[in-house]
């Protein structure tokens, strides 16, 4: 059973490190559409699936966070990720495709372009 | 919705935008009566008289980029398909709160879902947001408050962290278990 002493571990943990990530603020932002139509059309396992695979990789420099309806909804699930006034927009994402974009995109650096707004709408 | 979490997920984001910093969920079941009960508190900005009248009209919305909103449409559509009921509650100033309610045994009742994951995700997503969730059937439940973690996490340690997200889905996912268990169905 969880227990609340297991929570003051994890503390204690961050104390002893926070020199580490005190200056640290998250400089990318994974935001995904959670308003009606993105959750109808299966948003929340893609959210799910980049918290989970973000807290795998600890990967403490990205914030994952939730969004509403951009106005796009027929290619939702929609994902925007944002990193220093640079917005990439993928559509249509599966928890499947969202470990590939924190794999490709979060760690290496590179745009999972097949996924893309733009590689969709042609 | 496939789920009724996904509901609340949809509805609870109302709140957040209504600039809510506590919300409570409440998940409520009664076997013998044949009832569940779905309510959502806030301490958002609260709506006003002719606002209440209008959130179930679909064609009402406060977003900019399109004439419809189906969130609370839906969410009543879902439990007076179950032959349940719904209510809206709202003062402005004070905050809102929703009250769904189903009638499992229905043919046309949609699942409850995996509401421990829609809590974990938006305690998760909303780190400077508090959550009082209480899950209950027959007699026993739990609550998870965020305000008795943020106590124990002081001020450095975010809800957001991934150790304290983590922590949060397994002390969720067990103590639903324990709730739902003892009812095998």
């Amino acid at each position: 059973m969880k227990s609340l002493a297991e929570l003051q571990a994890i503390r204690d943990r961050a104390r002893a490190q926070v020199g580490l990530r005190a200056e640290s603020g998250a400089s990318t932002r994974v935001q995904v559409g959670m308003a009606t139509c993105g959750i109808a059309a299966g948003a929340r396992p893609v959210l799910n699936a980049f918290v989970e695979e973000v807290a795998k990789r600890g990967l403490k420099d990205v914030m994952v966070t939730q969004t509403g309806c951009i106005g796009i909804c027929q290619y939702e699930p929609v994902v925007e990720i944002v990193e220093d006034g640079r917005k990439t927009t993928y559509v249509k994402m599966t928890p499947e495709k969202a470990v590939r974009v924190v794999n490709d995109h979060l760690v290496n650096g590179n745009v999972v372009t097949e996924y893309t707004i733009g590689a969709n709408t042609q | 919705m496939r789920e009724l979490a996904l509901n609340v997920m949809d509805v609870a984001q109302n709140s957040i935008s209504a600039k809510a910093d506590l919300i409570r969920l409440t998940v409520e079941e009664d076997t013998a009566a044949d009832r569940l009960t779905i309510r959502l508190e806030d301490n958002g900005c609260g709506m006003t008289p002719e606002q209440v009248k209008s959130v179930v009209d679909p064609f009402y919305t406060t977003r900019t980029t399109r004439k419809v909103g189906l969130g609370v449409p839906l969410f009543k559509m879902e439990a007076e398909m179950t032959g349940g009921s719904f209510s809206v509650w709202s003062q402005k100033g004070e905050g809102t709160a929703l009250t769904a309610v189903f009638v499992p045994s229905h043919v046309d009742m949609i699942p409850l879902g995996d509401m421990a994951g829609t809590v974990r995700l938006l305690i998760t997503c909303n780190p400077d947001l508090d959550f009082v969730y209480t899950r209950s059937r027959d007699g026993r439940s739990f609550t998870l408050d965020t305000r008795e973690l943020r106590a124990v996490l002081g001020g450095e340690v975010a809800l957001s962290e991934p150790e304290v997200s983590e922590w949060i889905a397994s002390y969720l996912q067990e103590q639903t278990a324990v709730v739902e268990g003892g009812n095998e169905e």
